[in-house]
């Protein structure tokens, strides 16, 4: 039987993006379906009815969802390009950060520009102390994974990008180069990397389309 | 290969998770009992990020975040595996552990909080119970989620077994219904009974007088 590999993602979804990202460095061969998330498709439905979100893989005819448990089973299933380290001890703290950017990092960021004035307040604090964390483990490796990509950095992606978009959007600052340079070096030197670029929406569109959905909300400058 | 250390307090549901798949493996350790109000330098330098427990500490080299002690337990430690060795079943055991670790935070606001956010805490722990008794696989099938054996995601849902019913005491607000969900309750009866589990719990009495301090404390802070 011919392996089938399915991936329902949003174009300007950062955790539709990591996907395409574990699945390109692999070299695992997929076919994308782009989901209107305003009119979810019964397919989308079918493969997630918890959830109802993207990403969504679909791995002959099975359904994984949740990007980091999508990374996971990625780079269980196909060998090659390891997004892990082997050992466990680093699985565990790769494993760490992942679920600090996710938990941690994306909700404040994602408070501090368009949550309520009460909660934005609170959540602009925690942005540079949260980063910060990020700057200090970063340490001296060109990537969180070391010398080449990892987990880490797929899942930072929305640091690497979106946050610059966002920026861009609503006229904030949230990642600076005199506050964090390692961090800042790190976003150079991965949105530069050829697999990482290819799977990257185009800067305009994403630039507008934040400021189309969420402009409203960002009482700003 | 090295000692294991374990920080925690007494009566926290994420530290059991650990304890738990700890025993079920045989895993010898030493449990270092913390005060959150006055944080041992231990706990600060073993987990600077959040500052909070459980930390696993192995040959001096400290984990944090249940879920993620426990992914790490299982591949330092296979013997009685907690995750199935199929790639696509593990993914789904991983989803239902990441499920029941999120939505399980509402049980928690339940206890800490009144009013309206109480209210709103009751109905979402409401639905994340229908959902996994309508969604998850092999329940009401099989003895446990893992199936014959206790797996991560028993584990990561034993706050149901404990600290719900705690909670509901406390606070006086019914979140499971009896008879409403007659495959949760199964499962909660074959956890519960499972003799590493029902070594392994605290005394109910003495969780429920920690936290109905826990709630007096925080509600008169508000």
């Amino acid at each position: 039987m011919a392996e089938e590999v399915l991936l329902f993602g949003a174009w300007a979804s950062p955790y539709s993006h990591r996907v395409e990202m574990a699945l390109k460095l692999k070299g695992v061969e997929y076919k994308y379906v782009e989901e209107d998330l305003a009119n979810k498709s019964p397919s989308l439905l079918k493969y997630n009815p918890i959830h109802k979100k993207v990403p969504v893989l679909v791995h002959n005819g099975n359904p994984i969802v949740e990007s980091q448990v999508i990374l996971e089973y990625i780079n269980e299933t196909w060998p090659g390009y390891p997004l892990l380290p082997k050992d466990p001890y680093e699985r565990a703290i790769a494993r760490f950060w992942a679920k600090f950017i996710d938990d941690k990092c994306l909700l404040a960021i994602f408070k501090a520009s368009w949550g309520e004035e009460k909660e934005r307040e609170k959540a602009a604090e925690e942005v540079p102390e949260f980063l910060n964390h990020l700057e200090n483990e970063l340490k001296e490796k060109r990537f969180f994974g070391g010398e080449s990509i990892g987990m880490v950095d797929i899942v930072a992606n929305f640091i690497s990008f979106w946050v610059g978009a966002f920026e861009e959007a609503f006229g904030s600052e949230l990642l600076t180069r005199e506050k964090f340079p390692k961090l800042t070096n790190w976003t150079h030197q991965f949105v530069n990397n050829t697999v990482v670029k290819e799977s990257l929406p185009p800067r305009d569109k994403l630039v507008a389309y934040l400021r189309n959905r969420f402009g409203g909300r960002n009482v700003s400058k | 290969m090295g000692e294991v250390k374990l920080l925690g307090t007494r009566h926290s549901p994420y530290l059991h998770r650990v304890i738990w798949a700890l025993k079920l493996k045989g895993i010898p350790y030493e449990f270092i009992e913390q005060d959150l109000d006055n944080k041992s330098p231990l706990l600060l330098q073993s987990n600077p990020v959040h500052k909070k427990i459980p930390v696993l500490i192995h040959g001096g080299n400290p984990i944090a975040e249940s879920v993620i002690i426990l992914e790490y337990i299982e591949e330092k430690w296979p013997q009685n595996p907690l995750l199935p060795s199929d790639p696509y079943e593990k993914a789904v055991a991983r989803f239902w552990v990441k499920f029941a670790d999120e939505k399980g935070l509402s049980i928690s606001k339940v206890l800490q909080s009144s009013g309206e956010e109480q209210e709103k805490a009751r109905k979402e722990s409401l639905e994340m119970l229908e959902i996994i008794e309508e969604h998850a696989p092999g329940l009401g099938q099989k003895k446990f989620f893992g199936g014959d054996k206790i797996g991560m995601v028993d584990l990561t849902l034993g706050r149901l077994a404990h600290w719900m019913g705690v909670t509901e005491e406390v606070t006086g607000v019914k979140i499971m219904e009896a008879g409403k969900f007659p495959r949760l309750e199964a499962w909660m009866k074959n956890f519960k009974e499972d003799p590493v589990i029902k070594e392994n719990l605290p005394e109910f009495k003495d969780t429920l007088a920690v936290m109905k301090r826990h709630r007096e404390t925080l509600l008169a802070s508000k």
